[in-house]
Parts: structure tokens; sequence; C-alpha cells
């Protein structure tokens, strides 16, 4: 099997709504392939019909070699199943949760409950098992939902944009629990809004607005589409992040973005920006922890391709926000 | 961190679900919502202490009014009690539905590799045991109240009769709960309707002394029909008329909702 995931020419349209027009994709077996596109762009609807959720109005799509269509059943065996809000039972357990999900996969009782002190413990909830989900934070109603998802060792595994609403940390935690997912063999397709996440976590991205795939290839091709560089600056103590911010602003010319993780970055056109920017900080008495050039971001990317100047009508301003 | 294998060894690919498979899956998920109400004050508020508030509140402000005694008033207003704690309890089946659309549930257990009636068949299946929960709670406290059955059978015939009604009923409640854009508009809806509905039949007064335009109606109220059986396996009394009536909108509620409603799931799953 070459492809665990292939869809080609998606189409779904609800009522007047577009919201696929025709999205192609693969995932080679063992990899993350990241969907990366604003609100609206057909994200969700995409990873439902992958999923045997929704069924596509044209096109087709496969699973790990299996139509989701014709053989849905033997798909929804296959996969693990993350959705865009954290689908857990709030009046059970994390226990409970997980046990309901063994049993329903056929695990005798024994084996659902070992299960899913298994994976409790794996995503540190094990303190929690005994609390009723709907007293978990955020980061722990997640971890709770991609364990659920976890319980029939799937193959595949679809994440919609699972970190979502989540703070620094628990980002952070989740970015590393896919990283040992995929070490683990799982073939991952995650959606997100973050580009920063799909450059950390992707090996294939797939650029998706309008219900279509405007572009796609490794993150380093995406930014070699645009060319540039960007120098990003964590500060070494989070306390000075307004001092170093104007410094950066003054140096570069360009007023800095602040990534969810603490990083702010700027376009730079010219290598003297750097060690003019140390040398400032250094006067100012100011200390950065981390320091780099990179090629340009995904951001830049992004807006290059979906093209901020080109006019979206049937789009709000909330929708166009990305990741920002 | 790698203790674990996520992998090793898919599940086999299974592409019907049998039968048997099915009733676990579907007992699973009847189990779930049991579960629930462990860790949900407010269910447990609703299924015991609603319904022990209501009993003990009709029988002891309205009973001395109505009947001369709270003992002779409970022995009449029992069985409107119980039904119209019934109607109402039916409509969380809607509630529970609709509230596992929004929270994402249904996705989840729908891209499980189980029975697609299931997580219906499981909710529907666990509304009937909490439905027969807080009718026996009603009775066993009603006979310390002083209640006393007509008959053993009777009161077996009683409860048949009632989760048979709140069965037919609960397709209904299905319906809105696939149907409704929020559980809050589904309770809004249970208050809306079922409150002048069971309030208007012979739940808690003899309709004699109604106004004639009401009478018209509580007397073709399905509710009045269902109250009058249950009264009669309880209390003793003309049966036949009463019961068969009741069958009859059972069956007629059913034929009509239980299609709609698996449709409108069907729709959704
Ligand atoms: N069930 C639905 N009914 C009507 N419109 C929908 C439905 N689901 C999605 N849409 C529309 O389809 C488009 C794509 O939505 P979605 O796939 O949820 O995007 P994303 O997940 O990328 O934010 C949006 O315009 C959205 O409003
Ligand atoms: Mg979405």
């Amino acid at each position: 099997m070459e492809f665990a995931i292939q869809a080609e020419g998606l189409v779904k349209t609800f009522g007047s709504t577009r919201a696929l027009d025709g999205v192609d994709l693969v995932a080679r077996a063992g990899t993350v392939l990241g969907v990366l596109g604003p609100n609206g762009a057909g994200k969700t609807t995409t990873v439902r019909i992958l999923a045997t959720l929704l069924r596509p109005d044209a096109g087709r799509a496969s699973v790990g070699g299996l139509d989701v269509v014709r053989d849905a059943g033997a798909v929804r065996a296959a996969i693990g199943l993350t959705g865009q809000y954290a689908a857990v039972d709030e009046m059970l357990t994390g226990t409970e949760n997980l046990v309901m999900i063994g049993r329903l996969l056929g695990l005798p009782r024994r084996d659902a409950k070992s299960r899913a002190a298994q994976l409790l413990e794996r995503f540190a909830l094990t303190d929690a098992a005994g609390r009723a989900a709907g007293t978990y934070s955020g980061g722990m109603r997640r971890r709770l939902d991609l364990a659920a998802s976890l319980v029939g060792r799937p193959s595949v595994l679809f994440l919609d944009e699972p970190t979502t609403g989540l703070d620094p940390h628990s980002r952070g935690e989740l970015w590393d629990i896919v990283r040992g997912l995929v070490a683990d063999g799982v073939t991952v397709l995650l959606t997100t809004q973050y580009l920063e996440e799909a450059d950390q976590l992707a090996d294939e991205i797939a650029v998706i607005d309008h219900g279509r795939v405007i572009a796609g290839g490794t993150p380093d091709q995406l930014k070699a589409q645009v060319g540039g560089q960007t120098l990003e600056l964590r500060p070494a103590r989070p306390a000075e992040l307004g001092p170093v911010r104007t410094v950066l602003a003054a140096v570069s010319g360009h007023e800095p973005e602040l990534s969810p993780t603490g990083v702010l970055s700027v376009p730079v056109r010219d290598d003297a920006v750097l060690p003019a920017l140390v040398a400032r900080l250094t006067e100012a008495g100011l200390v950065a922890g981390e320091l780099a050039l990179r090629r340009s971001s995904l951001d830049e990317v992004f807006l290059t391709l979906t093209g901020h100047r080109e006019a979206r009508p049937h789009d709000d301003a909330d929708k166009t926000k990305v990741g920002v | 961190m790698a203790t674990m294998t996520i992998t090793s060894g898919t599940a086999p690919a299974k592409r019907r679900v049998g039968v048997l498979a099915g009733l676990e899956h579907t007992a699973t998920l009847a189990w779930r919502n049991l579960v629930q109400i462990k860790h949900n004050p407010m269910e447990l508020m609703d299924l015991s202490i609603q319904p022990v508030m209501f009993l003990l509140l009709f029988t002891y402000v309205f009973g001395g009014q109505m009947s001369g005694s709270t003992h002779a008033y409970l022995n009449f207003a029992l069985a409107g009690i119980i039904v119209q704690n019934g109607l109402f309890a039916t409509l969380s089946t809607a509630v529970g539905l609709n509230n596992d659309i929004q929270k994402g549930v249904f996705d989840r257990l729908r891209s499980l590799p189980i029975a697609r009636s299931a997580p219906l068949a499981g909710r529907v299946a666990a509304d009937l045991v909490k439905q027969l929960w807080s009718m026996l709670l009603m009775l066993g406290i009603g006979v310390a109240l002083g209640f006393r059955p007509h008959s053993a059978v009777g009161v077996l015939g009683a409860a048949a009769l009632m989760l048979v009604f709140a069965l037919a009923m609960s397709w209904l409640s299905v319906l809105i709960g696939m149907l409704a854009s929020s559980p809050e508009k589904v309770q809004m809806m249970a208050f809306v309707v079922m409150f002048p509905l069971t309030f208007s039949s012979s739940a808690f007064v003899s309709p004699s002394t109604m106004p004639g335009w009401m009478q018209a109606w509580v007397k073709v109220n399905p509710v009045t029909s269902l109250v009058d059986a249950m009264r009669a396996l309880l209390d003793g009394g003309p049966l036949a008329a009463s019961l068969t009536h009741t069958l009859l909108w059972a069956a007629a509620l059913a034929a009509v909702f239980f299609p709609l409603a698996l449709r409108a799931y069907q729709r959704r799953t």
C-alpha cells in the first residue's frame, strides 16, 4: 500500500455553500499530512468525509486502501478521529470514557480497563482518571479525546485542529504526543490554522482555501516558493518581551508577530540586520534566548498563496484571520 | 514514553456488524447513559427528587380540598402524577441525543466500527430504565404514604403500560432531539408543550368541573386515556375502553414518529 490516505476530486455542497470544490490529497503511510487553511476553508468537511461521517457528492477517497464509502465499516476499524471539539462524555470519568470505547471495540471488560489505564498513564491523566471529564481543563480534555481515538490502535489518525484554543504549554505537549505516535508508525492527517504547527509537525502540507487545495509540498518547498527570510527571536526572560519587541521593530522596520509559543518574528531582506540587532539588544541589557534567521515562514507563504489583496467577498473578517 | 505500541495488530477489518455484537454495543451505550447519573446531580434530581416532591406536594397541598382527605386523593392522583412525570421524562431522550450531537460525542461514536443503531437504541433503552426507576420510586413512596394498590397484577400492568406508552412517545422525542438546534430549546419545548398537555387531562382532577370546551378537549387528550387506564390498573375501576384507547394511541404515535425519527437519525448518521 503506497498511500495511507488518498482523495481525488472531493466535492461537497451544503445548500448553496460549496464547502469542497475538488479536493485532492495524498499521505504516505507513516507520515504526517498537514492540511492548512483558514476558518471555513473546508478542513473539517474533508476530515469528516475521510472518517466516513459524510458522503462526498463527487470524487472518491480511500484510507488504508479501503474506499471510505463502499468499505466504510472497514475504514472505521482502521482509523481514529479526534474532532475539532473535544468529544468526550463530560458526565463520565476519564476511565469510563475510555472503557466505553474499548467495550464498543469488542475488548473484554478487563482488557478495556487495562487499555484505559495504559492510555491515561501515557497522557498524564492517571491522577484525574476517576474524575468526571467535565471537570477537566481544555488541555486535559484534548488529551482524553486523543486517548479515546487511540483505544483501537488505529493505523490512520485524523486530528481536526487538535490545538485550537490550547495554551502554548498544552500545545507543545500535544505536539510531542503526535510525534510519538508517528514514531510508532501511525499515519496522521492533521488540520490546522497555525502555520507554525504545520511547519513543526507535517512532512507534507496541503494548503486549502475555499474548498480547494491551492498549494502542496514539504514545508521547505512551500517556503522556497516565496523566498525572503524571517528573523525569529525568543526573549530569554518572558518579562522582557515588551522591550525586546520594541528593539526588534526599530531594527527591522517591521512590527514583529508574536507566535503562540512566545517567539517574535519579522521578515527581513538584509543579513546585516542580525548583527545590528544583537548589538542593540546588548546595549539595552536585553538577552535573546533563541535567535535565528530562517527562510520565510509559512505565514508569508500562506499570505502569498491565498493573497490578501484578492477580494474574498463571502468571507467575513473573522474567517480570514489566519493563526495570529 | 515509548512503552506502548500504537499500531501493533490493527483491529480486524470487519465489514458487517453482527446482531449479537450490535446488542453488545447497545448494552454498552445504555450502560454509559446510566453511569452518567453518578456524575450528574441534576439528573439524579430529575429522576428521584422531582417525582417525590410532586407526589408530596400534590398529596398534602391539594388532597384535603380535592377529596376530603390526603389519603383518598393520593389513591386518585397517584396515576396522574406518575403519568405526568413519565411523559416529562420521555423528553430527556431528546435532550440527551441533542447534547451528544452538539458535543461531538455522536461523531466519535459514528467513527467507530459499531452497529449504526446502537447509539440510538442504547439511549432509548437507558431512558426506559430511568423511567422504570422513577415509577417504582413513586409507587414505593405512595405506598409508604398510604396508597393501597388494587392488585399486584394491576401494579405490574400499570408499570408495563407506562413503559409501552413512554417507548411510543420516545420516537417523537428522538425526532425532536435530531432536529432541535440546542438542548436548551428542547427543554423549553418540554415545558411549553408537556405542561398544558398533562394538566388538561384527567390526571389531577375529575374533568366534570371544567368548562364544556375544555371537557371536550380533555376527552380527546391521549393523556386522559393513559391516566384513566393507569388509574384503573392501580386503583380499580373499568379498564377496557381506556386501555384500548391508550394502546391505539401508542400504536399511532409509534407508527407516525418511529419512521420519521429513524429517517432523521439516518440522515445524521
Ligand atoms: N453542515 C453544514 N451545513 C452548512 N454549511 C456547512 C456545514 N458544514 C460546513 N459548512 C460550510 O462549509 C464550509 C467549510 O466548512 P468547514 O469544512 O467546517 O471549514 P473549516 O473546518 O476549514 O473551518 C464553510 O463555509 C461552512 O460554513
Ligand atoms: Mg473546522
